[in-house]
């Protein structure tokens, strides 16, 4: 069976006057109909920069996506033209942004940024998608939804921005949602209502998630399988209980560590990784977590490593093994 | 809001009492309304003598002022110079609607005399602000849109170029190229002057012609600073995380760009445009000059060189007050565009 989605080789790099960022160095990963994946990785680390490149969202200039292919029901996306992809974009793949803040027109009512997408795509009338647009505020649980379509960005909360940018990302039932970190600038309880109801409204529209974040907590009761980035590479990926229960890169591992848990002893200090990551515009020659990695030997300074398996749907980029602590 | 409305209304009021007594003393103090009364010859000192009676410039200014505010008619003035008041005042004062008569024009009425001007005027710098705004969001929003490519650099290069050319340049350089040069290339050229031609009559077709270099003149050097203001406020616009919204939402080009950019990029040029209308009532003095376009600039200037204050008067009092107004308005269009714009 083909996969929904197929995202192959892509890189996307910015050209800035300071030298060339390399944002995303050949990332590949697939989606099945109906699956959730995670996108996991620290800020900086190319994650928005992917999926901003699947849905060709990347300012250009700076920006250009300059390998790779991005297969949609068969369809490479990034050879179709703008017309093209403007019937992808909100009508087969749609996206919630990281703040709702930011992201809501603040001189537009929500009913109008809902409701254009309506029109745009499903070739509604007004008064169509006015009624399907209450539908959907009712729906993300927005309440006295007919009497809120026309307020302004403004008159809402944080979280109900959110639940609206969701409502607006689902008007015309995508087959993807790309949620690009949509809880965290968001308070802790607002967060899980957030994730709740995605998790809600995935279930019964049966669509496919790409959840990025930097939380590895919200990803264990959401995703079906993981990919963990670090400097526009992915350095690991599996199914959830792979990472979660047996990682192997020793970054994944850091990760992991530096998770606060419940089980854990309160006087115990939580892990930290040292240092910070690499700078984009000026990559080391060798694996890019090297020189963080505790698990550091000869050959990581000067090779970067390719995506082996170590179980049936596990991958790692690393030369050590983990478990063992000896190079592979 | 109609609460703030009548507040800032009642504002206006001290306001436009403090303009219009600063302009009038001002004026009072720019020139001797009587020197040129004498047509070619000096003024007589008796007529002198007697004419500052009749106009009451030979009272103290404030008692000037008063007379032009509030009317003379409840007192009575000396004419015959015998130093006993006689004749009783008729003058009602700007407070009750009366601008007076002009002092150069003899006893022709301030209101009259501008309202034969001001529809010429308004007429001509209308339609140079369309074309401003016009021009200048289209210019501006394309520069934005294809930052840093050829056309944008050529129309950067050009802005800077009109917008450092003083009007009256370009006014007669247009005037050389369009109408001197193109009648001896044997081309059809363009009128240099009045507002139509008296052999064929004020045809609307005669009066369209005769504005466009006029137009073009004025217009040149805002279009030049208007379009890189719309360019910048566009660009800010566009890098916002709403148009990444709109984008990622598949909506056409033209409603990212007309509805959801522009309707956020106007704020600032509503400000700027607010201000300037009310300065269309004025006129433009130089354009109005070189092209010898009969409006309020030449009707300024002509009066204020002779000292004229009951004419110079009315005119800058109306446009202080559509200053005071349109102020209001551009107030009003913020809340309109921006809801979070709220007055109280």
């Amino acid at each position: 069976m083909t996969p929904l989605l197929e995202v192959r080789d892509l890189a996307t790099r910015f050209h800035t006057l300071d030298g060339t960022v390399y944002a995303v160095n050949g990332i590949s990963y697939t989606l099945e109909e109906g699956q959730t994946l995670g996108i996991v990785g620290e800020s900086g680390c190319g994650k928005s920069v992917s999926v901003l490149s699947v849905m060709r969202l990347i300012p250009e200039p700076p920006g250009k996506i300059v390998a790779g292919q991005v297969i949609y029901r068969g369809q490479d996306l990034l050879t179709l033209d703008e017309a093209q992809m403007r019937q992808i974009r909100g009508k087969e793949i749609a996206m919630v942004f990281q703040d709702p803040m930011t992201s809501l027109n603040p001189v537009l009512t929500i009913g109008r940024q809902i409701s254009e997408a309506l029109i745009a795509h499903m070739g509604m009338s007004q008064e169509q998608a006015r009624a399907r647009t209450v539908e959907l505020l009712e729906m993300v649980g927005i309440p006295q939804a007919a009497d809120r379509y026309r307020d302004y960005p403004h008159q809402f909360s944080g979280g109900m921005r959110q639940r609206v940018m969701i409502a607006m990302a689902l008007s015309c039932m995508p087959s993807i949602l790309i949620a690009d970190e949509p809880t965290t600038a968001l308070d802790v309880t607002i967060q899980a209502q957030i994730i709740d109801l995605v998790k809600a409204l995935r279930d019964r529209l049966g669509m496919a998630v790409i959840w990025i974040t930097h939380d590895l907590g919200i990803i264990a009761g959401l995703a079906e399988k993981v990919i963990v980035m670090y400097a526009g590479f992915i350095v690991e990926r599996g199914e959830v209980d792979d990472i979660y229960d047996d990682p192997r890169h020793p970054y994944t591992l850091a990760l992991l560590k530096s998770l606060p848990r419940v089980d854990r002893s309160s006087q115990e200090r939580l892990a930290t990784i040292p240092g910070l990551p690499p700078d984009l515009l000026d990559l080391p020659p060798g694996c890019p977590f090297a020189p963080r990695c505790i698990y550091r030997v000869e050959r990581c300074l000067q090779e970067n490593p390719q995506l082996k398996p170590v179980g049936l749907h596990h991958e790692i980029a690393c030369w050590v093994d983990v478990t063992t602590g000896r190079e592979q | 809001m109609s609460q703030y409305i009548i507040r800032r209304l009642l504002q206006a009021i001290p306001l436009l009492l403090i303009i219009s007594l600063i302009l009038f003393v001002l004026m009072r103090n720019t020139g001797d309304p009587l020197a040129t009364m004498g047509g070619r010859r000096l003024t007589r000192p008796e007529d002198r003598a007697r004419l500052a009676r009749q106009f009451g410039l030979d009272k103290p200014i404030y008692v000037q002022y008063l007379y032009w505010l509030i009317g003379n008619d409840w007192t009575k003035i000396d004419m015959d110079g015998d130093g006993v008041p006689e004749t009783p005042g008729i003058r009602k004062g700007v407070l009750r609607g009366e601008f007076g008569t002009s002092l150069v024009t003899r006893g022709k009425p301030v209101l009259t005399i501008i309202w034969e001007r001001l529809p010429n005027t308004l007429l001509l710098m209308i339609i140079t602000e369309i074309v401003i705004i016009v021009f200048s969001i289209v210019i501006g929003v394309y520069s934005a849109l294809r930052q840093y490519s050829l056309i944008d650099h050529l129309v950067t290069t050009a802005s800077f170029v009109g917008y450092s050319m003083p009007i009256f340049f370009v006014a007669l350089a247009s005037m050389y190229i369009f109408a001197v040069n193109f009648k001896k290339w044997g081309l059809p050229y363009l009128p240099t002057v009045g507002m139509f031609d008296p052999q064929v009559g004020k045809t609307p077709a005669q009066v369209a012609l005769h504005m466009v270099l006029p137009v073009l003149s004025m217009s040149l050097v805002s279009i030049a600073g208007y379009s890189r203001f719309v360019r910048a406020t566009m660009l800010e616009v566009m890098s916002e995380d709403y148009i990444r919204t709109a984008r990622a939402k598949g909506l056409p080009n033209f409603i990212i760009l007309f509805i959801h950019a522009l309707k956020n990029a106007s704020l600032p040029l509503v400000t700027i445009i607010g201000l300037d209308i009310p300065m269309l009532l004025g006129g433009a003095i130089v354009t109005e000059r070189i092209f010898a376009w009969p409006g309020m600039g030449r009707l300024f200037l002509d009066h204020v060189s002779r000292a004229d204050t009951p004419v110079v008067m009315g005119i800058l009092m109306l446009i202080s007050v559509a200053v005071v107004i349109f102020q209001l308005i551009t107030d009003i269009v913020y809340a309109w565009l921006d809801p979070r714009i709220r007055y109280t």
